[in-house]
């Protein structure tokens, strides 16, 4: 089992390629579209650090008040949503592992090459799965985008399997397997005659 | 009457919070089978994460997914069915209540203010369709979850009828592709065709919603939906799209008549974790779930 500690240093990411599974314990924050508007688009920035640490893209179930939060549900949302913004959120805050659900485009892969960057994919809808790594839920920034939108902190313990969908060496492997999707169904559906029965 | 109604209330915010909690008897079937069947490694982790989340959600009473959804309601009422009148009020309520005591993630936006309910209630939620069923003293519930990442696949175009299969085929294939993966397959595919779009919506929904391994009742559309089952599922895009054996849970077509010259076509996802079920209540409220066994 290889386990990436948080804060990870610029070695360690890029030696990650695309297709490796990987576990995560350390702190991470929890950013989606609201968070990385704000970053990029409105230029603020957290009370804590990122750099050198990760963001996942989830909005989490939390209960509880200030001081006694409870992740109770914590799975990925589509990380596409944010590729926008991704690069210029990486450039600004130094982050270096993105999580989320699917791949990246090949605006955020550039900036994975460019600054020491990976993506990893989590299963999307395992939700109890991850909030089960959750040790502490132990803050949040920017509560007033609302549960889902607002910048949870978590010290996770051992969360995955992940598996790294965008290198820092070129590596996509969304992208590759979206040609693959792409010419099998090129293929099937030319089995079909024009009335729809299989040749 | 207010007691039945509390009562109706009570046991539906219930089931509300239990359906987030619990896939379908049906479902958690199904992909335990996938899970047998592939041999992919990647794609195994991927139905290994699916397996070991329904455990643990059972376990630990807690959200399958913490995209608990925008929660819809498909009612077949009985028109002598003695709390019908209470029905809107009641299923608004039954949804809040459930939203504190699942807890449910609260996923209600308003437009254009992106204001955020709070309640999962508000303008249109929950979703509530209504279909009568005359001289019938029993209500039939179905409540569906949607997660966002599920709806944002689903499209819907007007076609010449002259289109035909293929033209379906190839519609609902580029959709999976394009944006499938992100709608955490594998997938329940729902397809409609019928006169105009919004017809055939309504339909894809209806078709996502039937029980996993059953075909169409018509001989020609249960034939249509095998081969284009057969047609994703060569696609492959696997758990989560990381590839592997198969893309699908089922593929299911509802139909209606369509207009000489204009056809809708629609297609509508769910996803692994479809969260589907369905409630039968007598006229004195006793209630028998056709979904899950252990509710």
């Amino acid at each position: 089992m290889k386990i990436l500690n948080l804060p990870i240093a610029e070695e360690e990411v890029r030696a990650l390629a695309a297709g490796d599974v990987v576990y995560i314990t350390g702190e991470l924050v929890t950013g989606r579209d609201r968070v990385h508007e704000r970053v990029v688009k409105e230029k603020k920035m957290p009370g804590i650090s990122l750099k050198n640490g990760a963001v996942f893209h989830a909005g989490p179930i939390v209960t509880g008040d200030k001081g006694n939060y409870k992740t109770v549900a914590v799975g990925p949302t589509t990380s596409m949503r944010m590729e926008a913004f991704e690069a210029d959120f990486i450039a600004a805050t130094g982050v270096r592992i993105i999580i989320g659900k699917g791949g990246m485009g090949q605006k955020t892969a550039a900036a994975c090459q460019k600054y020491g960057a990976v993506h990893l994919m989590f299963a999307g809808g395992a939700a109890v799965l991850a909030a089960d790594k959750v040790v502490d839920t132990y803050g949040v920034e920017w509560e007033d985008l609302g549960m889902p939108e607002a910048m949870w902190l978590l010290r996770m313990k051992e969360f995955g399997p992940l598996v790294v969908s965008v290198d820092a060496k070129g590596g996509n492997l969304f992208e590759e397997n979206k040609k693959i999707f792409n010419e099998r169904k090129q293929i099937a559906l030319e089995k079909l005659s024009d009335t729809g029965e299989i040749k | 009457m207010e007691s039945d109604k509390q009562k109706f209330i009570s046991v539906v915010s219930r089931f509300v919070d239990y359906n987030a909690k619990r896939l379908p008897d049906d479902v958690v079937l199904c992909l335990g089978k996938m899970a047998d069947e592939e041999r992919d490694e990647r794609a195994k982790l991927m139905y290994g994460c699916m397996l070991r989340d329904i455990e643990l959600a059972a376990e630990t009473s807690r959200p399958v997914c913490q995209d608990t959804g925008l929660v819809q309601f498909f009612v077949e009422a009985g028109t002598e069915f003695p709390l019908l009148r209470e029905l809107p009020e009641a299923l608004k309520e039954a949804v809040e209540r459930a939203s504190v005591s699942a807890p449910l993630r609260p996923n209600a936006v308003e437009y254009p203010s992106e204001n955020n309910t709070g309640t999962n209630t508000g303008r249109g939620v929950p979703y509530i369709e209504y279909d009568i069923v005359p001289d019938s003293r029993k209500l039939k519930l179905t409540v569906y979850m949607q997660g966002g990442g599920a709806a944002l696949p689903g499209r819907a175009a007007v076609f010449p009828p002259s289109k035909g299969f293929r033209g379906i085929a190839e519609f609902v294939a580029d959709a999976m592709v394009e944006k499938g993966i992100n709608a955490c397959p594998p997938l329940v595919v729902g397809v409609g065709v019928a006169g105009c779009m919004p017809t055939a919506a309504k339909l894809a929904k209806h078709a996502c919603l039937r029980k996993l391994g059953r075909y169409s009742e018509l001989t020609e559309i249960a034939e249509e939906e095998r081969k284009l089952k057969a047609l994703l599922d060569e696609i492959a895009i696997g758990p989560q799209g990381v590839g592997g054996r198969a893309s699908t849970m089922a593929v299911n077509i509802e139909t209606a008549c369509h207009h000489p010259s204009s056809m809708g076509v629609a297609v509508q996802f769910s996803c692994w974790a479809m969260r589907r079920g369905v409630l039968e209540f007598d006229e004195d409220l006793t209630v028998k779930c056709l979904t899950h066994g252990g509710f």
